[in-house]
């Protein structure tokens, strides 16, 4: 597997650092935060490909607000919805507002890690098609001038 | 549903009282009134006809006795005293007379001496003196005279008229004696119907005429002649057998007789037996068309409401059970969540201490094998749970609406078929009567499989061994229902009331999680239909699913 790195939001702190450590030990770059808030002060610091994200969060931002406000910061960024229990409403949220997928709590680490190679894949194949198009564009207008976008590394 | 029996029945009885006795008293009172109006009226009637016969047989018999009068004065003033003493001369004016008028039985000339001058008649009168009768004294001072009947020298009843004539300042009598049998007769026309009676007596109530039932003639009847007043009075009275009788009596001119005529109301009441008769035939006709309306009205407004509270009631079990059914998903969306979080915790948990295993130190550790099966069978039960909490939540999971052409007929056969194997084993005969061109519908066809799955896997294992289940599908008014119906030992009503609820199972620990048909509910609830189970204990249990139908939109 590429080297990716991922951010896990979840207020549960005893699945937080578990999943951490878990992922960190199979040598992932994996953060952990338990709020909204931190997730998005984390964005904007460091870029990431995948973000695991709990829909139900009580206090503060919950993570479909979370999820919005992510998309502004990074919008290229995958994000795979967790769980403790889908509602048809907040998962069809989710999905509208670009959410890779969803996941059911309590959840095996290989399977999520399968959902995050997929995520990850989905996201790589995003970012070719805009270095791709961009590379067209080059030889089409040589000596054009692309200004710098956010979340997507030159 | 005694107790309703019974609440029915009171209504229906308190019904079926109140109309009859609504209807039958004005009947009745008017059958009554229309009775008493009619006696009346019958009796006015009567008491009319007798007046009238009353005052026309007495105006018959004024102008009889006026007639002789007339006639008796016309030859008294006619002729001389030497012409009536003449006896063959006075047999001529007798002739004539009788000729005339009639009635005449005799006639002779008396002189102011009170001498019978001379006679004609049947019987030996001549030479007798009457000066000492008071008849004489009466004509000679009043000019005119007749009698009461009496028996006289003859000792036979009979009255006389007598007239007075003065003649060169000489008076005279002519006296004639009349048949009382003409007078009779005259009255005794009056005598209607079969007891009617009519008679005349005096001014001292002394028969002048024959009666018809009641005693000889002069003698003494018992009626007093003063209630009689004017010129007709008609009385009610009653004779010795208590019976009333109407009783009529009219005075003739000269005041001194009364004409009495007597009706027996009984033929009267014959007349009104006959309305009496046909009045109640039409009023008890009436009764027992009343009746009949009445019970056969209230018996249908009975079961009108009987089948509308029915009904009701069944609308209200299914509220309740929807209502009861929401809670309970409520509450198990609440517990999943609760659940959830710790068992992804125990499973992250035991997944790290798999990880850490695999280090070096552990490796060797002589209970490295038992840490391993220990970790997967935390690893397992967390499963299991998270089985549990997901089937639970299974209606609520992916109920995205994805609608797409279903026929339910198509689904029904599919399910049938997965279920094959499992239900020959068993010895199990599924039988289908599916109707035909049933229109395809917008729906979920995984969700509705499910649902199909469940009934008929659980009639399956409701039967056990050996037994028949039917499918049954068909079109009613905006629905598809399908029926499946097993001769499986059925359900006790107590659990016919919880079969939906979640984690209700009739079947062995392990073997149901009881959630099969909490499942079912909700999906055909959330698909806007109803399921209802109706069971009988040894006969078999039968699940009705009402599907609604939606047409595809066209693509």
């Amino acid at each position: 597997m590429d080297y990716f790195s991922i951010m896990v939001v979840d207020d549960e702190v005893d699945f937080l650092e578990t999943v951490v450590k878990r992922l960190q030990k199979r040598n992932i770059d994996t953060i952990g935060v338990t709020s909204g808030e931190d997730a998005l002060k984390k964005m904007k610091e460091k870029l990431f490909d995948v973000v695991i994200l709990d829909i139900k969060m009580p206090g503060g931002m919950d993570g479909i607000q979370t999820l919005r406000e992510m998309r502004k910061i990074q919008p290229l960024v995958e994000v795979i919805l967790l769980t403790g229990h889908a509602s048809v409403e907040t998962s069809i949220d989710g999905m509208k507002l670009g959410a890779f997928d969803y996941l059911l709590k309590p959840v095996k680490l290989e399977d999520l890690m399968i959902k995050i190679g997929e995520a990850f894949k989905k996201k790589d194949a995003h970012e070719q098609k805009i270095r791709n198009a961009r590379i067209k564009e080059l030889i089409r207008f040589p000596g054009r001038v692309f200004e710098k976008e956010e979340g997507v590394e030159d | 549903m005694e107790d309703k029996e019974q609440v029915y029945h009171n209504l229906q009885k308190r019904i079926l009282v109140l109309t009859l006795v609504v209807s039958f008293a004005p009947l009745i009172v008017l059958g009554l009134t229309m009775y008493y109006q009619f006696e009346k009226a019958a009796w006015q009637r009567t008491e009319m006809q007798v007046s009238y016969m009353a005052q026309a047989h007495a105006e018959a018999v004024d102008l009889f006795l006026k007639e002789r009068t007339a006639i008796l004065s016309a030859m008294a003033d006619t002729h001389s005293f030497e012409e009536m003493a003449d006896e063959e001369r006075l047999r001529t004016i007798f002739d004539i007379m009788n000729q005339r008028a009639g009635a005449f039985v005799d006639i002779g000339v008396i002189d102011d001496a009170g001498k019978h001058r001379a006679y004609v008649g049947p019987y030996d009168l001549r030479d007798r003196n009457y000066y000492e009768q008071p008849w004489f004294n009466e004509v000679m001072s009043k000019g005119i005279y007749r009698s009461d009947v009496f028996m006289g020298f003859r000792n036979l009843p009979h009255f006389i008229i007598a007239v007075r004539r003065t003649e060169n300042r000489n008076s005279w009598i002519l006296r004639a004696t009349i048949d009382p049998d003409v007078l009779g007769n005259i009255v005794r026309s009056a005598q209607v119907s079969r007891s009617g009676e009519a008679f005349i007596i005096n001014r001292e109530g002394v028969y002048q005429t024959q009666p018809r039932f009641e005693g000889p003639i002069l003698a003494k009847t018992d009626l007093n002649t003063s209630i009689f007043g004017g010129r007709v009075t008609v009385t009610e009275r009653k004779d010795s057998g208590g019976n009333s009788y109407l009783c009529a009596g009219s005075w003739l001119n000269d005041n001194k007789w009364l004409l009495v005529i007597k009706k027996d109301p009984s033929e009267m009441l014959a007349d009104l037996f006959a309305v009496k008769f046909f009045q109640v035939s039409i009023i008890s006709i009436g009764i027992i068309a009343i009746i009949l309306t009445t019970i056969f009205t209230t018996r249908l407004a009975i079961s009108r409401l009987r089948k509308a509270d029915e009904k009701t009631s069944e609308l209200n079990a299914q509220l309740v059970q929807a209502d009861k059914l929401a809670a309970l998903g409520k509450l198990a969306a609440g517990v999943a969540h609760e659940i959830n979080n710790p068992l992804a915790i125990i499973l992250q948990q035991s997944g790290w201490m798999e990880d850490l295993l695999e280090d070096e130190d552990f490796k060797n550790s002589s209970s490295y094998e038992e840490f391993k099966t220990a970790i997967a069978k935390i690893e397992h039960h967390v499963d299991r749970a998270r089985k549990v909490v997901h089937n639970m939540l299974g209606y609520a999971r992916k109920m995205e609406p994805r609608l797409e052409d279903v026929d339910v007929n198509e689904t029904l056969n599919q399910t049938i078929t997965f279920l094959e194997n499992y239900s020959r084993t068993n010895e199990i005969d599924i039988q289908t009567d599916l109707e035909d061109n049933l229109p395809i519908i917008a729906s979920d066809q995984a969700k509705l499989q499910q649902v199909f799955l469940n009934l008929i896997s659980n009639a399956i294992d409701a039967i056990g061994h050996d037994g028949t289940i039917t499918v049954k599908s068909w079109q009613d008014s905006g629905k598809i229902l399908v029926r499946i119906e097993d001769d499986g030992p059925g359900m006790s009503e107590e659990n016919q009331k919880k079969i939906f609820d979640p984690f209700f199972t009739t079947k062995e620990a392990g073997k149901g999680t009881g959630l099969g048909l909490w499942v079912t509910y909700n999906i055909i609830d959330k698909m806007g239909g109803i399921i209802h189970v109706k069971s009988e204990e040894g006969k078999g249990t039968m699940f009705t699913v009402e599907i609604p139908i939606v047409i595809p939109e066209k693509k």
